[in-house]
């Protein structure tokens, strides 16, 4: 099986999914600039301008007009350059995306896709954010977020074809992870976790770039002959949990790992969940991976003491294992 | 840009003469006043069933400003959208929407057109290309721009048009809308609805430009400003706007002078504005003028519209009947199958289903 990035899974399925004449992408920067990530890179010169549209830096207009397009048909791709900027359009998203199927009695749907991508690298306070939580909080979205190239390719597949609104986060961070990815057409289905490593002493639940972290961590782990289960969310609305509680019903102890704030964050709904349904089975406290609360600070030192390392996933480990 | 200054707002007392001339047959005149007079009579029977506690939530008539919605949809064909705000009625009715399903949305009903999901801020129907009335101020401009870009993709020659008020040329989704459209030269008709008040704030106390057509000036965009209460001004202007838009010319920004008779919504106490005014403006009703028209220019009868005020205060009795008459929707709408055209099952399920 051939071996690519994750930018290139996320390029042969944009490719499939331009073979489609409803498909289009619109967004800042994808054509002539070149793709701030790579991603939609040659695309303006194969596809044309009509269905590689360079947009204006409007995010509410971008994302409320792939909602209209796709309301009479097309199925747009909005790409959001960096989910910072989507703020800008959580009005398009939440009350529009979000609502146009059940507000008017079902008699519509909003089959878009918006891309966009968390991440960080000393871009400080407004520029290394994750919204992961906004997203997945609203009824009426489905939100995806995978960590490998097999997964990019397959769910991206899947978004695009989904007759509902998807949020598809990616990770600055992942665009170079590699990993194998067929050259047959494949989608992966939204909505079911995955197990990503098998061990008998501790769940990890995660998702997105904390997976490889997590595994990082697990490896190092194993030099101490500890097995760490780690549990791939991969859509984050709606949530499967069943991988999750399965895993965690054999192991009795569970971290939960996610890069963002943890005050009402994304692992305090896993956590929820996992005490809600497996609560007898609990041997430990849960423990949760985060960001330190706090906007993100530019110094390097500072940043790298606010973001998740695999010395953390470590430490809550060992911790919970204790 | 064409500026028409006489659009209406005159306070000498006599009801200002419709311009006549229209080269439109009886038949369609009277039907113009049949639209208008539902949509009066309609909205008056929803204060009523507002005030008896039948309808909730928020009530917004658009008494006094039907010419601009009868008017303006007279230009479009029925493959042509249109995509409205929160005061939705009016453009509904003239659309044709069905007022059985209307009044039934409002009474919460399951027969409504938006199946009681919705209710008076979210009338719509998508075989009438009705794409429907948003609620956000100003933010349905981008999902107007959006169907006109999806039209322009598919090589179809249909236009969109999006009613919005004064209030909301102020945001930033207005400025999008117009660039982009202009920018990509797509047929969207933005048809401001200016009835001098951002829900309760004057115009000149919420806009740096009080004429609302010249912010187009911005994007290069064709504009004009027009007295919306005379209803075939209202129909010449857009039939020119559509025109434009269709040939491909790009998006055309029509200013509607108008005048809202009753508060922004039924709890509005009107603190902001004087019962004289509100009388002032009364002179103008677009109703009455055009009724004047029939009867100065011989064109029907008194009798004769005496008998179509008698039918459609029949109809609106009978939407009050069938909507009464009409089951609630049922406990499927809030199952996840309600929310998503393909729910996904998860496990555990969300709230156990």
């Amino acid at each position: 099986m051939p071996i690519m990035t994750v930018r290139e899974a996320l390029r042969q399925a944009l490719h499939e999914a331009m073979q489609d004449e409803r498909v289009f992408i619109i967004g800042e920067d994808i054509g002539h600039y070149g793709s701030t990530y790579g991603v939609t890179a040659g695309f303006l010169e194969q596809y044309g301008p009509e269905r590689i549209r360079d947009a204006p830096i409007a995010e509410s207009g971008i994302v409320g007009i792939a909602i209209g397009a796709a309301m009479v048909g097309m199925r747009p791709i909005a790409e959001i350059m960096s989910v910072n900027f989507s703020l800008l359009a959580f009005d398009m998203l939440f009350n529009h995306a979000a609502k146009i199927y059940a507000m008017f009695g079902g008699q519509m749907t909003v089959p878009m896709v918006l891309r966009t991508t968390n991440g960080w690298t000393q871009l400080s306070a407004t520029h290394s954010q994750s919204f992961d939580v906004y997203f997945a909080h609203m009824p009426g979205l489905k939100v995806v977020a995978p960590a490998t190239p097999y997964d990019m390719k397959g769910m991206l597949k899947a978004a695009i074809e989904d007759p509902d609104p998807v949020v598809f986060i990616e990770h600055t961070l992942m665009y170079t992870v590699k990993g194998e990815v067929p050259e047959e057409r494949y989608t992966v289905p939204l909505g079911k976790a995955r197990l990503a490593r098998e061990g008998r002493d501790i769940t990890v639940v995660t998702y997105s770039r904390m997976v490889h972290l997590s595994q990082q961590a697990a490896n190092i782990l194993a030099r101490d002959g500890i097995e760490v289960e780690i549990v791939d969310l991969r859509t984050l609305r709606p949530l499967d949990m069943s991988v999750a509680l399965e895993s965690f019903k054999k192991t009795n102890r569970a971290v939960v790992v996610t890069e963002d704030w943890q005050s009402f964050g994304t692992s305090a709904e896993i956590a929820a969940r996992l005490y809600e349904y497996g609560f007898d089975y609990l041997d430990a406290p849960i423990a949760r991976v985060n960001f330190r609360e706090v906007p993100m600070p530019y110094s390097k030192n500072l940043e790298l003491q606010t973001v998740v390392t695999v010395d953390r996933i470590v430490e809550a480990i060992r911790k919970t294992l204790s | 840009m064409a500026h028409h200054d006489d659009h209406g707002h005159n306070s000498s007392g006599a009801l200002p003469a419709l311009s006549s001339n229209s080269g439109l047959d009886a038949a369609t005149l009277i039907d113009y006043y049949r639209q208008m007079t539902l949509i009066r009579r309609f909205e008056e029977k929803c204060q009523e069933m507002y005030t008896k506690a039948r309808i909730g939530g928020f009530l917004h008539l658009y008494i006094g400003e039907e010419a601009t919605a009868v008017g303006a949809i007279s230009a479009l064909r029925p493959d042509d959208h249109i995509f409205t705000h929160y005061r939705d009625h009016g453009h509904a009715i003239a659309r044709g929407l069905d007022i059985n399903a209307l009044m039934a949305e409002l009474f919460g009903k399951v027969t409504g057109c938006s199946k009681g999901l919705g209710g008076s801020m979210h009338f719509a129907d998508v075989r009438k290309n009705f794409w429907g009335g948003y609620a956000i101020v100003g933010s349905h401009l981008p999902l107007a721009v959006g169907v006109a870009l999806g039209m322009k993709m598919q090589h179809r020659d249909s236009v969109v048009m999006v009613f919005f008020g004064d209030g909301a040329t102020n945001g930033g989704e207005f400025y999008e809308s117009l660039n982009f459209a202009q920018l990509w030269k797509l047929p969207v008709i933005f048809v401001c609805e200016n009835n001098l008040y951002a829900m309760g704030t004057p115009l000149e106390v919420h806009s740096s430009v009080t004429e609302i057509y010249r912010k187009a000036c911005a994007f290069d965009m064709k504009a004009e400003r027009v007295d919306g209460n005379d209803v075939l001004v209202m129909r010449e202007a857009a039939l020119r706007a559509v025109e434009h838009a269709r040939s491909g010319k790009g998006p055309v920004l029509l200013e509607a002078m108008t005048y809202r008779f009753r508060g922004h919504s039924a709890q509005d106490t009107q603190k902001y504005r004087s019962k004289e005014d509100i009388e002032r403006y009364r002179r103008n009703d677009p109703i009455a003028r055009l009724r004047a028209l029939l009867l100065n220019e011989g064109i029907a009868t008194e009798q004769q519209l005496r008998d179509i005020d008698r039918i459609i205060d029949d109809q609106v009795e009978a939407s009050v009947r069938f909507a009464d008459e009409s089951p609630e929707p049922g406990r499927e709408w809030i199952m996840q199958a309600g929310v998503y055209a393909a729910p996904i099952a998860v496990d555990p399920p969300i709230h156990g289903e």
